[in-house]
């Protein structure tokens, strides 16, 4: 019974493959968008992931401030040079702590000119994140104790200032002060958050306080701790050393962060998932407008086959017989639309992920979830036309022409 | 059998069945007072003018309707007192029914069409083929088995239809105006077809139509006028 409704429905589909189309392309459309929105946020969420994976999983980060919901409170005090040594001297285990100093700056080679972020940093930071040179070599001692004014070029600066030229020895010019260039890093790609990590400049941290900024303010340490022992217990006691420095006691809450990855992961990826959840609710409405459009041309279809329907009735279909023939139709349409939509979701995500260089994350769970959907959108808007179809009174519905 | 060529006794039997539509001041009586018996084996034609109540009377018969006085007895069973389901069920199992319209599925193989009462009654697919191949030989349709209805003549679609009626091997058969469509000489095969499954098969049948020269066929005249039937004479024929 259910075997022959299914051909049935497949019929009358067919004999209206235009309407039918255009009936289902509310549920291909709400199908397709739920699941390309779904894959699009699981994608970026797995290359967040990955890129601060990238970073090492014993990695910390130290920030004054609170940075709970995304914010910074201003009024934070900031950490210096003193407190860095102080981890680095105190806390146990760490491989490396790099304090970093950023600023914006404009770089000039020449004719060139290119604006990019400078960075002082110590030699820590390349064992912290994990970066090899690709030409050249890291800041001396000396370079470092004195504040010489020497850099390190981030690939994306190499490119856009030398092009195929060799940048050692060079001099560029970093905001007021001309620098040498003695060494160029590896290429790393974008970032979790989707900036150019290679759009940057290194300069050594003292350079950068004195020379550039101004200031002897750390707004940023990386902090790795050696392979084998816990961030958790590299995360406490970082903390605990700073709330002395800072002289923070009792129940007072810290003004600093100390970010494992886990921390670090959440933070990106939540803006993600709710902008993710939005854009699904979105979609779902989507469904629900398809769902009206189906419920709508299955009435118009009972209603022209209603000497049909009086025809099945009069040999002998029952009630049950005829709502189950509406009902399945109303099922096989949506699950079509699904059907289509998913094709549709598959191949819009493969080209918007190389489009935004993500990785394909189809999730199977979403689309047999957005399978399913779309089935019960068949069964719940085509009950009522179904029902009508089968309570018809067989008198009625043979009379009619 | 018995001297009219019928057997055994009444299959139908209406005592003093009224359909009345409406309430109150407004209340039509379609059919008043019918009285009517239908022995096993008979084929019976319903004639009268539009409004007699002729068809109000089939759709009562045909277990489609039912009754609003009086009693309808089917095989000694009271339809009056059965549910809309099993009613459906009688005449899937008791009934075949035969329209003036043809009323087959379009763009549908005459074979799935007659199949699909056997579908209502849960055959099985090889069984169900089987059985419409027969029934569609019987009505001479043999090798039209792919043919849609649009391919097929006026005669052809009433020879399906009756296959189609046919085919679940049915105790009655109703047929509504079953030449209606028809020109004389497909309306004439198509009695020839029906009066032969009467005599061949003893199948009952009762039908509705307006037209004399088909009317002929039937092995008795019932006359409906304003709601009631007229009383015949000796040989069934109505002055």
């Amino acid at each position: 019974m259910i075997a022959n409704a299914f051909s049935l429905a497949l019929q009358a589909i067919r004999r209206n493959a235009l309407r039918s189309f255009l009936t289902v392309l509310g549920i291909v459309i709400g199908v397709s968008a739920v699941i390309i929105m779904v894959t699009i946020g699981k994608g970026t969420t797995a290359k967040v992931t990955a890129d601060i994976a990238a970073l090492g999983s014993n990695m910390l980060i130290v920030h004054p401030g609170q940075s709970r919901h995304g914010g910074r409170s201003a009024e934070a005090k900031p950490l210096e040079v003193a407190d860095v040594e102080a981890i680095a001297r105190e806390v146990p285990h760490l491989a490396a702590v790099a304090p970093v100093a950023m600023k914006s700056s404009p770089i000039v080679f020449g004719n060139d000119n290119y604006n990019t972020q400078a960075a002082g940093v110590d030699n820590d930071y390349f064992k912290a994140r994990n970066w090899d040179m690709a030409l050249g070599r890291t800041f001396l001692p000396s370079e470092l104790r004195a504040g010489t004014a020497v850099c390190i070029l981030g690939n994306t600066v190499v490119n856009e200032l030398f092009g195929g030229m060799n940048p050692l020895g060079q001099r560029v010019r970093l905001g007021e002060i001309s620098f040498e260039v003695v060494g160029t890093l590896v290429a790393k790609g974008q970032s979790g958050m989707g900036s150019d990590q290679d759009d940057v400049a290194l300069v050594p941290l003292r350079t950068m306080q004195r020379r550039i900024i101004g200031n002897t303010d750390i707004p940023l340490v990386f902090v790795s701790v050696s392979d084998g022992y816990s961030t958790e217990d590299s995360v406490a006691e970082i903390e605990e050393l700073l709330r002395q420095r800072r002289r923070i006691t009792g129940n007072k809450e810290d003004d600093f962060s100390v970010m494992d990855m886990k921390e670090i992961t959440e933070t990106l990826t939540g803006t993600t998932k709710v902008l993710t959840g939005l854009l699904g609710a979105v979609a779902a409405v989507s469904l629900l407008v398809g769902g009206i459009g189906i419920m709508n041309i299955m009435l118009v279809s009972v209603t022209e086959r209603t000497r049909e329907i009086g025809t099945r009735l009069a040999i002998g279909a029952m009630e049950r017989d005829v709502l189950t023939q509406f009902l399945v139709e109303a099922v096989v349409l949506s699950s079509l639309g699904g059907v289509i939509g998913i094709v549709l979701a598959v191949v819009t995500s493969a080209w918007l992920a190389g489009l935004f260089k993500i990785p394909l994350v189809l999730d199977p769970g979403i689309v047999a979830l957005a399978f399913l959907f779309s089935a019960a959108v068949g069964v719940v808007f085509g009950f009522f036309p179904a029902r009508r179809a089968a309570r018809m009174d067989p008198v009625e519905a043979l009379r009619r022409e | 059998m018995n001297q009219d060529g019928t057997r055994g006794g009444p299959v139908i039997r209406l005592e003093g069945v009224g359909r009345q539509y409406g309430k109150g001041q407004a209340a039509v009586h379609a059919l008043r007072g019918v009285d009517l018996a239908i022995r096993e084996g008979e084929f019976v034609a319903v004639m009268g003018p539009s409004g007699s109540g002729k068809s109000t009377c089939m759709n009562i018969l045909g277990c489609l309707d039912t009754a609003t006085q009086g009693t309808y007895w089917f095989s000694g069973v009271d339809v009056g007192s059965l549910t809309r389901n099993q009613r459906a069920l009688l005449r899937r199992h008791y009934l075949g029914f035969v329209f003036q319209g043809f009323n087959l599925l379009n763009r549908t193989s005459a074979l799935e069409n007659v199949e699909l009462p056997l579908i209502y009654r849960g055959d099985r697919r090889g069984e169900r083929r089987k059985r419409a191949r027969e029934a569609l030989a019987a009505v001479g349709l043999s090798g039209w088995e792919r043919h849609s209805p649009g391919e097929l003549s006026g005669g052809q679609q009433q020879r399906v239809a009756i296959a189609r009626a046919m085919v679940t091997e049915p105790s009655v058969l109703f047929a509504d105006e079953p030449t209606g469509n028809l020109d004389t000489g497909r309306s004439i095969e198509i009695m020839e077809l029906l009066v032969d499954y009467n005599r061949s098969r003893g199948i009952t049948i009762v039908m509705v139509t307006h037209e004399r020269e088909m009317a002929a066929f039937a092995s008795r005249i019932v006359s409906f006028r304003d709601g009631s039937v007229v009383p015949a004479g000796p040989e069934g024929e109505v002055s």
